[in-house]
């Protein structure tokens, strides 16, 4: 995997869907037609200025873009280093960065005349956000979500069905992220004619993980601005969470051929990434295809894919998205990890300090902070991505800390 | 070249009558008992044998062969192991064309040319493997056809005839018609539109069809069997498997339990 540093980190993919030998279109021939069907239809659709207006207007007035660029003081006194900023996706509609990309797919199914919506979620950010844009416009909507993350994301469970969205269950395998997009699969495959599969990260087949992170590059595209605004310059360093690695791609994406920023894309350690139980793809995994395309993944000697661990179920997903997987061997990126406990302990200092209950997902990300920021001078500018709010989690956090609510 | 495939097809030509193609997953409820599965196949009337490689997350199937997968890696089942199993069934059966199904996978962990080259020796005749359209033939289509292996396509009802081109281009031995939009073993085909589509499909290639994906009766195959060249049957006999168990293990019935619904459905093919 030896490979010269591109020109630009910003080319990618090529016409075959590829980032170096990662992505591709690894689906069963039931589904090709779709896929190229929906990347003619994105293709078309990002060069209609009409499009990119549209979603512009819902973003400003719906999701309630753009997501403020904040400093946290507290946290920077405390760790006594780098300057620290969170980009707040949390204070968007629906609580997440999940809803940048679903805004732009349910536009694109809209346009292409699908009716029918299905998505995968984990931690159910995903699920909620695409119920939420479905009963804005109408459409049906079913998500499919691991039945163990139904019992420990009950809220959102809720929420999509108050929403209107069925919530179906996945049974099988591990009951996590992995199987929930299993079961959207084998629902598209059997429901080609009006359904859109809206997935909810940056991977699955080509053009899946470039189109969600055209539309997560909003976070990225803001958080230059708004540096320029408040420091005048570039930061000095990124950081954010990864489960299938979308919010983190949206914020470095529009950074990648800055070479002064120093980027960190935090996996879950889980109880450890020697303990087998975690959800590190790149750190603990290896190259393979599963979910139409080529990344590192978690799997066993004999290709098959092992259960991912991790107290955020937005992050218990044994694979990455192609493109992290070539950011890492291209070593533009740096893909460090962070464990249950240590997301805990930083999900806990954010709410004491910042006033900001945290998502487990960027808590990871936070932790990761925690590590770095001390190490940095003050001057050394840091964005953390605020990936999305923790009230989803708050039972998942009292049961570890042992309090009954 | 000609392989076992080809040979089959050929004969079944001269006899004027289609093919009953049969899937079972290899492991499946163990290894013992899987081999004396397939072993008993050809006697039973099956013409060609497909063997499922277990994968854990095979996205193209339904509950029984996902099932079927997992019973099979819960005792010990992997890639290694099914070539294993075809190497024992070879040494009493050197005429029954075996076709290996899966996913990409554990063929990429494997290493692809060393792949090939154990599935060569262990005498497999064919793959079909699932995750891998026309667009990704330089993963293992083309590797596998330069190892002399068949390199088996699937059409589906979305493969019109602006697509079948690019299905056929590099496919060989057979095709297999997916009779059905959706995973196996759930829906049942709808005859007349099987028809229609085998008779299309016959305008872009010479190759034999079979059509499979929720053939579940004898019936259901005779009627197939008329416009189509072979017929498969997998998730029924996955599931004869699965109602013969005791406990999650094999019973003295199981391997007979396959073998008698294969021969009512051989009956179906040749009627
Ligand atoms: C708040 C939040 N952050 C991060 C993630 C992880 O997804 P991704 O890596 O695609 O951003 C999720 C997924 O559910 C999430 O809800």
């Amino acid at each position: 995997m030896n490979q010269i540093a591109p020109n630009s980190y910003r080319t990618g993919p090529d016409e075959k869907g590829l980032f170096g030998i990662y992505g591709g279109r690894f689906v069963a021939e039931t589904l090709m037609p779709l896929i190229l069907d929906l990347q003619k239809a994105y293709d078309e659709a990002k060069a209609d200025p009409t499009f990119q207006a549209e979603l512009d207007g819902f973003l400003e007035h719906y999701v309630g873009r753009p997501s403020p660029l904040y400093f946290a003081e507290r946290l920077t006194e405390h760790l006594g280093g780098a300057k620290i900023y969170f980009k707040r996706e949390d204070l968007n509609h629906t609580g997440a960065h999940k809803i940048n990309n679903v805004m732009g797919q349910i536009l694109l199914a809209r346009r292409m005349g699908k009716t029918r919506i299905i998505a995968e979620t984990g931690a159910g950010q995903h699920g909620v956000a695409t119920a939420t844009a479905c009963a804005r416009f109408g459409l049906k909507c079913i998500v499919y979500m691991g039945e163990v993350d139904i019992e420990r994301q009950k809220p959102n469970v809720f929420r999509m069905k108050l929403l209107g969205a069925e919530v179906v269950p996945a049974l099988s395998g591990s009951r996590t992220l992995k199987d929930a997009l299993n079961e959207a699969l084998r629902d598209w495959v059997a429901n080609v004619e009006d359904t859109f599969y809206c997935i909810g990260t940056v991977a699955g087949p080509h053009p899946y993980p470039e189109m969600v992170r055209d539309f997560q590059c909003i976070i990225g595209n803001e958080t230059k601005k708004q540096m320029h605004r408040h420091e005048g310059r570039l930061p000095d360093s990124l950081i954010a969470a990864i489960g299938g690695g979308s919010n983190a791609m949206g914020l470095f994406h529009p950074f990648l051929d800055d070479p002064s920023v120093e980027i960190y894309g935090v996996e879950a350690a889980g109880s450890g990434v020697d303990t087998g139980k975690h959800a590190a793809s790149i750190t603990g995994g290896r190259p393979g295809v599963l979910h139409g395309n080529r990344t590192y993944i978690l799997m066993d000697d004999d290709g098959q894919i092992t259960e991912a661990h991790s107290i955020s179920a937005g992050l218990d997903y044994p694979g990455i998205g192609p493109e992290h997987a070539w950011l890492n061997d291209t070593k533009r990126v740096s893909y460090v990890s962070a464990t249950d406990k240590e997301a805990l302990e930083a999900f806990q200092l954010c709410c004491q300090l910042e006033g900001i209950i945290p998502a487990l997902e960027p808590s990871h990300a936070l932790a990761h902070a925690m590590k770095l920021a001390p190490t940095k001078p003050k001057d050394h500018l840091m964005v953390i991505c605020m990936s999305g709010r923790g009230d989803k989690d708050i039972f998942t956090v009292a049961d570890h800390l042992g309090v009954k609510l | 070249m000609t392989t076992r495939i080809d040979q089959r097809f050929a004969d079944l030509k001269k006899e004027g009558r289609a093919a009953l193609v049969t899937f079972v997953t290899a492991g499946d409820p163990d290894y013992a008992t899987s081999l004396e599965i397939i072993k008993g196949l050809p006697m039973a009337g099956a013409d060609i044998i497909e063997f499922g490689m277990p994968f854990t997350d095979p996205m193209a199937d339904g509950p029984a062969i996902q099932e079927a997968g997992l019973r099979a890696l819960h005792a010990g089942q992997t890639l290694i192991k099914t070539l294993d199993l075809v190497r024992d069934f070879r040494k009493s059966d050197d005429r029954t064309p075996v076709v290996l199904m899966g996913y990409y996978n554990p063929i990429y962990i494997h290493g692809v040319e060393r792949f090939l080259k154990d599935a060569k020796a262990a005498g497999v005749d064919g793959l079909i493997i699932v995750d891998l359209p026309p667009e990704e033939d330089e993963e293992l289509c083309l590797p596998a056809i330069k190892a002399g292996l068949n390199f088996i396509r699937l059409a589906t009802p979305t493969t019109d005839d602006k697509r079948a081109p690019t299905v056929l281009r590099n496919t060989s031995g057979f095709v297999y018609y997916v009779s059905v939009l959706g995973i196996t073993g759930t829906k049942a085909p709808d005859l007349k539109s099987v028809e229609q589509n085998v008779t299309r499909l016959k305008g872009h290639t010479k190759l034999p069809i079979a059509v499979g994906f929720g053939v579940k009766t004898a019936e259901q195959a005779r009627s197939i069997a008329k416009s189509a060249d072979g017929v498969v049957v997998g998730s029924a006999l996955v599931n004869a498997v699965k109602t013969s168990l005791k406990a999650g293990k094999a019973t003295p019935e199981t391997a007979k339990a396959v073998h008698r619904l294969v021969s009512e459905i051989a009956q179906g093919v040749r009627s």
